[in-house]
């Protein structure tokens, strides 16, 4: 990983740039499982190793490749950097050291969720319980984040032009790609349902399976190209599912409110507490799979979409009108 | 059953209102929902104000699970005046964006427009009423993913880079947030504000925790554009619509300085901690430069939108100023500048917005002999220039007073005159819009203009009213203040 | 010796973390700006998680043969830390996009002298 980071400072290419991002957050997600954070090494793989490299190479499709080279002297920025370095140091020097049950972090309310989990929410995987349930606001609000990110991609890349029904695709058709893709797509999507309601008991949820069932879009748009995609799952249907999946995981909560217990509090929703938590949970999580799913596929087919019309603009030699306020 | 689950409402009805916006995609019932929202969350704000003077602390428990294993909402006096004015900016610009945003976008553009509102809204809110470190965090960052793409729905191509500058120095500033929640969590496992301020006093001068105290002085730092780190500010509210600057500008940075407040008198242990610290030192130097440099700098400005940006770094170095002081005159000084100031300059902002509506331009040379041509807007202006200044009988010379009677009790007397000075630098850059504006003869395109429609008018001169009215008044804004003042002063929490 | 093995957890994330906060502060290419926020942000994950492993414990899935577990906390907040970070990232992007169309560079500096032209 540090080498990856070396690589980031040194190379000028935005594409070698970009691929040690990716290998980074790859590497993260290694170290994640040997720290037994398997839902979030999950997470990691396919957000940041996976969609984020995606969309950054689409976006390289638009922009210039290289790097210019620094003008400025490195001396300040390096002497900032060194400053939080050296904070950093000095505040970790007396953190307890590695791995100790006993630790503070370890002791407070940990113990309890480990102890209570299953018993109140009758989910295993108290990751899930923990982020759906115990802390399902804070969730609540994560969703809202993906939901404000997705809309305000929305807002910056498809509101200003749209024209060309070229179909360039992003990588060139080989037909083995192609029917690699076909049998893969069933395969990734059974997998984002196994993935979605395995979560209570395995690592996995919402987010995951949201962003596997994004990517088999995703990737049958890379190769088919973007237009393709969209007849398979319309730009329309998208945009109407980033807000419904905040409004069910929202009105899940409000549900609490109207059966006189506070806000997202599952338990009232079912017989007893423990009914009431699982399926609380089993609803929000479908909730945050329909906006993670739908935002990501926008926020593909809004860059997606632009690349390709900028190629259908090298194309035919049209004109540049992009500089045009 | 309402007044119960109050705190839940106020930030989850916006919160709701924000998905819909998106899903109607029609601008103008997106607009309706957004209204009703947003005074929806004004009244709730008053409800929690009316409950915390009747019964003290309200504790609501997210999803019914008791703190610290679940979120807590915490409401005490200190954030319910937050609240209340946070969502009276909101409340009241609403009205305004119908007009002004209309004119520029689409349907659906300004579907979304609206829904970043309610978000930025929402954020906001959700930030000031959370008893939880990391809820913290991510209501933060709903906040200022909405307020990037509001900044960058300006007409000039600059707000682009603007707004990539913000993203970049925001995200930095709320990471930093997060690594000094993160050291503090290390040493207590605890996320819940309340719980962190009861363990903390104990391990008071480990080394993590002092670490902790850094990041975070920085992380909020960036976010309330302190002085050196207000560098994402001026361009940022110069090129975003009218809309969005004044909302910024108006809330933002308030509940930025909320955020300070809160970790560093109520969570690190109040006065106590504080004055043992280097911190009043350093914010009294800082908040002076802030109000001179970032004053002078405002002086030289022909962008008269980028002119109000520099003026807030200013008066943002007022309101720390009167933290630096770490007593009851001048905490209650720092949160009674938060109330005024955003009513001052939310004001000022939709005024000026105003004159690019019907002008198209905000530059100086261009406002020559507005005056004649749009008197209402420019009368506003000059009412509330002269608030800025600190006029007596106007909100401003509130304000001032509580922060030059804060220095005088510690007999700084030099500090007196610096706050006396630095507003008489106020002077000088209102004076050059008023001078340009009614001692000038109308340029050809300035005399075909016509007075701004009463849809953008009354909503400036409800925050125009309040400024003169909270100027004589003062039994909410500083009575509140006063109180909210002590209990910082105490931790008690 | 075993102090300072102890906290190397704690050095590798330092590390991370200022290459990351370099590359943000000294480039002034935009796209690799985004690329120094994301490992700056990731190193932070580092910080959350690598306290709450517990030596000898096992991943927080409940099941009969294990009885130590590692914290499940700093989990939930890291997920939740990872998509905060993703919107943020793809909202840069679009940032990127828009400025280069607006000014056919994504370069800090030449962004700014094309302004000072203008």
């Amino acid at each position: 990983m540090v080498a990856a980071v070396f690589g980031v400072i040194r190379a000028h290419n935005l594409f070698v740039v970009v691929m040690m991002g990716g290998i980074y957050s790859f590497l993260m997600a290694t170290v994640m499982v040997a720290l037994d954070a398997v839902d979030v090494a999950m997470t990691e793989a396919a957000v940041g190793a996976g969609m984020s490299t995606v969309l950054m190479l689409a976006v390289l499709g638009l922009v210039k490749t290289r790097e210019a080279p620094l003008r400025h002297s490195p001396v300040i920025p390096l002497i900032v950097c060194l400053l939080t370095g050296g904070a950093l140091i000095y505040g970790t020097i007396d953190l307890p050291p590695f791995g100790r049950a006993d630790n503070p972090q370890n002791q407070h309310v940990a113990p309890y969720y480990l102890e209570n989990a299953k018993k109140e929410t009758g989910a295993p995987n108290v990751v899930t319980a923990v982020l759906a349930s115990y802390r399902g606001y804070d969730t609540l609000g994560e969703v809202t984040v993906i939901f404000t990110g997705g809309i305000g991609v929305l807002v910056l890349l498809t509101a200003v032009r749209r024209r060309g029904e070229g179909d360039a695709t992003m990588m060139r058709d080989t037909i083995i790609l192609r029917v690699v893709v076909k049998l893969l797509l069933p395969v990734i999507l059974l997998f984002a349902l196994y993935v979605q309601f395995h979560g209570d008991y395995g690592p996995g949820g919402g987010f995951q399976a949201g962003v596997a069932a994004a990517a088999a879009i995703i990737l049958y748009g890379m190769i088919f190209g973007v237009m393709a995609a969209r007849a398979v799952v319309p730009q329309r249907v998208v945009h109407t599912l980033i807000p419904l999946g905040v409004l069910i995981f929202a009105g899940t909560g409000v549900a609490g409110l109207l059966l006189d217990a506070n806000y997202l509090d599952y338990s009232p929703l079912g017989s007893s507490q423990k009914a009431g938590q699982h399926l609380g949970i089993l609803i929000v999580e479908a909730g945050v799979f329909v906006t993670v799913a739908s935002t990501m596929l926008a926020i593909f087919y809004a860059f997606g979409g632009r690349a390709e019309d900028a190629l259908a603009d090298d194309e035919t030699d049209k004109p540049d009108d992009w500089r045009r306020e | 059953m309402i007044a119960l689950h109050l705190p839940a409402l106020q930030v989850v009805l916006p919160l709701l209102a924000a998905p819909l916006c998106a899903l109607v995609r029609r601008g103008t019932v997106a607009w309706a929902i957004t209204l009703i929202a947003s005074w929806a969350a004004f009244a709730a704000a008053i409800g929690l104000l009316l409950r915390v003077l009747d019964e003290g602390i309200i504790s609501y428990e997210m999803g019914g699970w008791a703190p610290p294993i679940g979120i807590e909402y915490r409401v005490d006096l200190i954030n319910v005046f937050v609240l209340l004015v946070v969502s009276g900016v909101g409340a009241v610009i609403v009205p305004y964006a119908r007009k002004s945003i209309a004119a520029r976008f689409g349907s659906t553009e300004q579907a979304w427009f609206y829904t970043m509102y309610l978000l930025a809204l929402t954020g906001l809110l959700g930030v000031t009423i959370t008893g939880d470190a990391f809820n913290i965090f991510v209501f933060l960052e709903i906040s200022s993913l909405a307020s990037y793409v509001m900044i960058a729905m300006g007409r000039d191509r600059r707000c682009l880079t603007a707004a990539y500058q913000y993203l970049i120095m925001g995200t930095v500033g709320a990471t930093f947030i997060v690594i000094g929640v993160g050291l503090l969590w290390a040493m207590t496992g605890t996320l819940n504000l309340y719980d962190l301020a009861q363990r903390i006093p104990e391990i008071q001068n480990t080394r993590p925790v002092l670490a902790a105290l850094a990041f975070l002085t920085v992380g909020i730092s960036l976010k309330l554009a302190l002085f050196p780190l207000h560098l994402w500010l001026p361009n940022a509210y110069a090129f975003a619509p009218s809309v969005t600057s004044a909302f910024l500008a108006g809330t933002a940075t308030k509940v930025a300085i909320y955020l300070f407040l809160r970790f560093f008198y109520t969570v690190f242990g109040g006065e106590g901690f504080f004055v043992t610290t280097p911190l009043p030192e350093i914010l009294l130097l800082l908040s002076l430069v802030a109000m001179f440099a970032a004053s002078i700098v405002a002086v030289f400005q022909s962008n008269v939108k980028r002119m109000l940006a520099y003026s807030s770094v200013a008066q943002i170095g007022f309101i720390t100023l009167g933290i630096s002081y770490a007593t009851e005159t001048g905490l209650t000084g720092a949160m009674t500048h938060i109330f005024n100031h955003a009513i001052m300059k939310a004001g000022l902002f939709l005024l000026i917005g105003n004159v690019l509506y019907q002008l198209g331009s905000v530059k100086i040379e261009d406002m020559a002999g507005i005056g004649r041509k749009m008197p209402i807007t420019m009368a506003g202006f000059v009412a509330l220039g002269l608030s800025l200044l600190g006029t007596p009988g106007t909100v401003g010379f509130i304000s001032k007073w509580y922060l030059g009677l804060a220095a005088v009790e510690q007999g700084q007397w030099w500090l007196v005159a610096l706050i006396v000075i630095a507003s008489l630098v106020t002077m000088i850059y209102i004076g050059r819009v008023v001078e340009v504006a009614y001692f000038r003869e109308p340029t050809a395109q300035v005399s075909q203009l016509r007075e701004a429609p009463p849809a953008l008018l009354v909503p400036a001169f409800v925050l125009v009213g309040a400024a003169f009215y909270f100027g004589v008044e003062t039994s909410l804004s500083v009575g509140l203040a006063q109180q909210a003042a002590s209990l910082l002063l105490n931790a008690a929490y | 010796m075993t102090d300072i093995l102890a906290s190397v957890n704690y050095w590798v994330t330092i590390f991370l973390m200022v290459g990351g906060l370099y590359i943000i502060v000294a480039h002034g290419n935009m796209v690799k700006k985004l690329v120094g926020l994301g490992i700056f942000q990731t190193s932070v994950y580092l910080l959350f998680l690598s306290p709450g492993k517990i030596l000898g414990g096992t991943a927080p899935i409940l099941a009969k043969e294990f009885e130590l577990y590692s914290n499940p906390l700093p989990h939930v907040l890291i997920l939740t830390a990872i998509v905060v970070g993703v919107a943020t990232i793809a909202l840069g992007m679009a940032f990127v996009v828009r400025i280069h169309e607006a000014y056919g560079t994504v370069e800090d500096d030449e962004v700014q002298e094309l302004e000072t032209d203008a």
